[in-house]
């Protein structure tokens, strides 16, 4: 990696400040290191400055009480996967995060920097190939192997959102607390992820000198029932090959509100409305499950390798929704 | 006549002892050559091509040279010499610290003239592909035929035909201590190396023949190494360059890969694609074959394959091609050529089988003119439950379907000449053995003991074992073929049985008694005849005084047999909404002759069976036919199995003999062939293309659909 200052950070205030002094890359921030640091090691990113905030106090608590859940960035995946409140009732985040990576990486990844990693593709993980991610002329994966990528929403990058955290917490509703320079705001966490048409470069909202500093969770209706399905070549570490974040609100085995978020399949995690709205206000049986798999696919547009997970994430939203009504 | 002796009389040999190096292993106190680390010592690292085909216009060091810390830099390949695959050696530093090397390879400019580049089999053999290997028309070697019968006459009596294709890709070897050495010229005709090798001697002898040094003035160390597979022989360009470097320098330098450069230029297993045509009687009797194959070894031969393998055929063709491509060569991987062979004609004996309407196991029994594997499948059967499999493939109900299949391999093992070992009792009783084989992770060190502790009558610990080391100047081979047991056992129990005539010699007439007389005890030597006349062995060895005994041995024929006949049964579970393929049980019959460790080759059948695992549904290397670059040297796409993945494995040690035969290769090469056969009982879909991965099994289930 090339040499870089290391600051600690002290206030949200210099953080965001160091941030403004230049674009992208010059100032990055470091938390459990777990994705930076293999940027930095295979000289995707080059910064002059990392911040490491995990220096700021009080950025790594996890709150829960009868209105939700406020986690801070810096909590690390291990924490949420075995916070007991999570475990009982947001079952889908912390099966998630039980399912990122290995023990060693979620005992120093954090929230923050699960949300804001960056894609595995092996084009944009090689420092010689020059892809369109990376400021080059191409997606390498439309004409070459593909059987990791997107399968939805991927023209012009055909990355997958490497995110296990997003998929569940979207699904579950909930929203993102950003700092800038002018002070904090909010949006949800559906809305803070983009798309490559609108940002090729980036897979989320955030400026240069922005931070995320806590995600906020809604608490579950009564009859909720959730899960996570991630399904991957091998047990750990690996990462979703397709994966289903379903929240499904329930009476008896009659669907209330649904939310089905998938992860693994395109560029950003992927909210799937036609899934939702095929279980909606229905009894969930077999072939209402077969139509919300059906329905969450319908628009996927398969690359060379990757039909299978057409095939994948139609059977993985179907499962989901049976396990609702089981 | 030299015999190993009835198991009865062993109070060592043959049972399960625990590795004399394991506690130093798992508390890091074993050194490997990674671990070395000498006063002053630089670290080197190697520019290599990041471009599959180029040639080299111009380099320039001065960049680097000027980078503080930096003490030597230099050129590997020579300008206007072609760089044919990405990895390959540019040039490389020394410098102070790893940091400030990796900085500094960074630094070195090259000037290229880039060339079309092929690296897959299907584009090298195109028509219009560029010529990468000058002396082979259209990157295809001149094929390897080989006949046996009248194929068309056997296809004629043929009652079913099977044809099909199947494909294996190129593996690497991802051995955990990357390929390295530390490299320190004592003075300028000593030199001493360590080395992560699976050959100190060949190491050595590399080294004296490459820097026109006498051989008794070069020394290889390799204490501990951390896997080879067949990848660790010569040293390498990168064992002298860090010689080199060392030379020029004057200070000691560990030059390690990094394991990108392990996959892309440490070795790989070839791939394999095969077209066979296969017929057999009614009556079950294999009567033509007929194939057709290729694969790829990179830019270098080497990519055959077994075919038709274990089974009897009596007419028979095979037809074998090397492909060359822009891409690192391969070695020697673990029975090369032997498991994408046995998968392909273990799948192909499935196929026939059902044609039959026979059971997969009763067709082997018809064809598989071997004994021990006869017996083998009653033993593997039995263990497995094979009476649970689906009689008709993906009759099983439910989302997740289980079946089971079979495999089989065979493999030589009988070791050979070439080994000197001494064998040195002291007069206060301690007991050496020392021979220059390495312990590549197999057990050797802990065989030894045994094996001087049982003729002795000690324990292994009162044993001091010296390998790994060229210094005593006792040479042995390298440790491949799974060769090392069959060839050092012998030549160490000789040595270790004349020592002791020796002493018995010595102290004979101290317990009045003739030598023939004698026997060891434990911890004693006493007359057979009265047994009331015993010395301790320490009593013993004093009578030597101020002398030695040491003797050497010979490689004894009688001790070691070749040939090990291995069966595997599988039982898999296919979920058939996602395609995820668990592998839950393997039933590993394995013969090896007399197993001296039983641990340790239990040991060895557990490893290979998990490396077959990885070939069957896990490791494939990717290359990108756009920019010739390699996509997933790395451990996180290239994946090997890890805890989830292993399933249970029962490891039968089928032993047949008393006699040692080595088993570090055989018990990798069934796997695969049992695992894909019983995917397809499980699913009644048929993968017929390695690793068996969940995009082939839901694109498979959905074709079937």
């Amino acid at each position: 990696m090339e040499k870089f200052s290391y600051v600690n950070a002290t206030s949200l205030e210099q953080v965001t400040s160091l941030l403004s002094e230049s674009g992208w890359g010059e100032v990055m921030l470091i938390a459990g290191g777990t994705d930076l640091l293999a940027e930095l090691k295979e000289y995707i990113e080059t910064p002059k400055t990392l911040i490491n905030l995990k220096t700021l106090p009080g950025m790594d608590s996890i709150e829960a009480d009868a209105s939700g859940l406020r986690i801070g960035a810096l909590a690390t995946v291990a924490d949420i996967s075995m916070h007991p409140t999570i475990q009982h009732h947001y079952t889908v985040l912390s099966q998630a995060a039980g399912s990122v990576a290995t023990p060693q990486i979620r005992n120093v990844g954090t929230l923050g920097g699960n949300l804001c990693q960056r894609p595995r593709c092996w084009y944009y993980r090689d420092e010689a190939t020059d892809c369109l991610k990376k400021g080059g002329d191409i997606c390498y994966a439309i004409d070459g192997l593909s059987k990791y990528h997107a399968i939805l929403g991927g023209d012009p990058v055909y990355i997958v959102h490497p995110s296990d955290l997003a998929p569940a917490l979207i699904a579950l509703g909930a929203s993102v607390k950003i700092v800038g320079p002018e002070g904090e705001k909010s949006m949800s966490l559906e809305e803070f992820f983009t798309l490559p048409a609108a940002n090729p470069f980036r897979e989320n909202v955030l400026e240069p000198n922005e931070i995320v500093v806590e995600v906020s969770v809604p608490a579950p209706k009564p009859n909720t029932r959730s899960f996570y399905l991630k399904a991957r070549e091998k047990g750990a570490p690996d990462f979703a090959l397709s994966s289903v974040a379903g929240v499904f609100e329930m009476d008896g085995k009659t669907c209330k509100t649904a939310s089905i978020v998938l992860g693994g399949v395109a560029p950003a995690p992927w909210r799937s409305k036609e899934a939702e709205a095929a279980v909606t206000g229905k009894m969930i049986d077999e072939s209402v499950s077969q139509q919300a798999g059906s329905d969450a696919v319908k628009d996927a547009e398969p690359l060379n390798d990757n039909a299978y997970k057409v095939t994948l994430t139609q059977n993985l939203v179907s499962r989901a929704a049976m396990m609702a009504a089981s | 006549m030299a015999s190993w002796g009835e198991a009865s009389e062993s109070r060592l040999i043959g049972k399960r002892v625990t590795r004399l190096s394991g506690k130093d292993k798992v508390t890091g106190k074993a050194k490997y050559t990674f671990d070395i680390n000498e006063p002053g010592m630089l670290y080197g690292r190697i520019l290599r091509s990041e471009t599959a085909h180029a040639t080299v216009l111009g380099i320039d060091l001065s960049e680097a040279e000027a980078l503080p810390g930096v003490k030597a830099v230099i050129p590997i390949i020579e300008v206007g010499n072609k760089l044919r695959y990405q990895g390959q050696e540019i040039a490389a530093v020394a410098a102070d610290t790893d940091d400030i090397a990796k900085d500094a390879i960074r630094l070195i400019h090259v000037d290229l003239e880039e060339l079309p580049s092929v690296v897959t089999e299907a584009d090298a053999m195109a028509a219009d592909a560029p010529q990468i290997r000058e002396d082979w028309a259209g990157n295809q070697s001149e094929p390897n035929v080989r006949e046996d019968g009248d194929i068309n006459a056997g296809f004629t009596e043929a009652a079913v035909e099977v044809e099909a294709t199947y494909h294996t890709p190129v593996q690497t070897h991802v051995c955990l201590e990357t390929h390295g050495h530390v490299a320190k010229w004592e003075d300028e005709q000593n030199l001493t190396v360590w080395a992560s090798t699976q050959g100190v001697f060949g190491v050595r002898n590399d080294f004296a023949q490459h820097f026109e040094l006498p051989a008794n003035q070069v020394r290889v160390i390799t204490e501990h190494m951390g896997g080879g597979f067949g990848s660790k022989f010569g040293p390498g360009i990168e064992g002298r360059t860090a010689v080199e470097l060392a030379r020029i320098t004057g200070k000691a330098v560990k030059l390690m890969l990094t394991r990108k450069d392990e996959h892309l230029v440490a070795g790989n297993r070839p791939s394999m694609t095969q077209q066979v045509r296969a017929g057999a009687t009614s009556d079950g009797r294999l009567i033509a074959y007929d194939m057709k194959g290729y694969g790829t070894g990179g830019i270098s031969s080497g990519a055959g394959f077994t075919g038709p393998y274990v089974y009897h055929v009596p007419n028979s063709r095979a037809e074998r091609v090397n492909v060359a491509v822009n891409a690192g060569n391969q070695r020697a991987m673990r029975a090369p050529g032997h498991p994408q062979g046995a998968f392909a004609m273990d799948s192909l004996m499935d196929e026939l089988a059902e044609k039959l309407g026979m059971d997969p196991v009763e067709f082997r029994r018809i064809n598989d003119p071997n004994e021990v594997r006869q017996a083998q499948y009653t033993l593997g059967a039995q263990e497995i439950g094979w009476h649970r499999r689906n009689h008709v493939p993906g009759s099983g109900t439910g989302v997740k379907k289980r079946g089971m299949g079979l495999g089989s391999g065979q493999w030589g093992g009988g070791g050979g000449r070439g080994t000197e070992a001494r064998v040195t009792i002291n007069a206060d009783g301690t007991v050496e053995a020392v021979t220059g084989t390495q312990d590549i992770g197999t057990g050797i060190r802990t065989v030894i003991a045994m094996i001087v502790a049982e003729e002795f009558g000690l324990d292994i610990t009162d044993v001091r074992v010296n390998v790994g080391d060229s210094q005593p100047g006792l040479p042995s081979g390298g440790s491949g073929g799974s060769q090392t047991t069959p060839s050092v056992a012998p030549v160490i129990k000789t040595a270790a049985a004349a020592a002791k005539q020796k002493l018995f010699e010595r102290i004979a007439p101290l317990l009045e008694a003739p030598v023939g007389d004698l026997r060891v005890g434990t911890g004693t030597i006493y007359v057979v005849s009265d047994r009331t006349k015993t010395i301790t062995w320490k009593q013993a060895a004093g009578q030597l005084g101020m002398d030695s005994i040491s003797e050497g041995g010979t490689w004894d024929e009688e001790l070691r047999q070749n040939g090990a006949a291995g069966t595997q049964f599988a039982e898999v579970e296919v979920d058939t909404q996602t395609g995820a393929l668990r592998v839950i049980k393997i039933v590993a019959v394995q013969d090896c002759g007399l197993a001296i460790n039983r641990l340790t080759t239990e040991s060895q059948i557990n490893g290979g069976v998990i490396m077959g695992l990885g070939q069957a549904i896990l490791e494939e290397r990717f290359m990108d036919p756009e920019t010739g670059r390699m996509l997933n040297a790395n451990l996180e796409d290239y994946k090997v199995p890890g805890t989830f993945e292993i399933p249970e494995i029962q490891s039968i040690v089928f032993d047949t003999h008393r006699k040692v035969t080595g088993v570090g290769e055989p018990p990798c090469i069934p796997t695969p062939g049992a695992i894909a056969n019983a995917v397809y009982n499980a699913i009644g879909v048929r993968i017929r293309s390695l690793p068996i991965t969940p995009d082939k099994i839901l694109d498979a289930l959905a074709e079937k659909a």
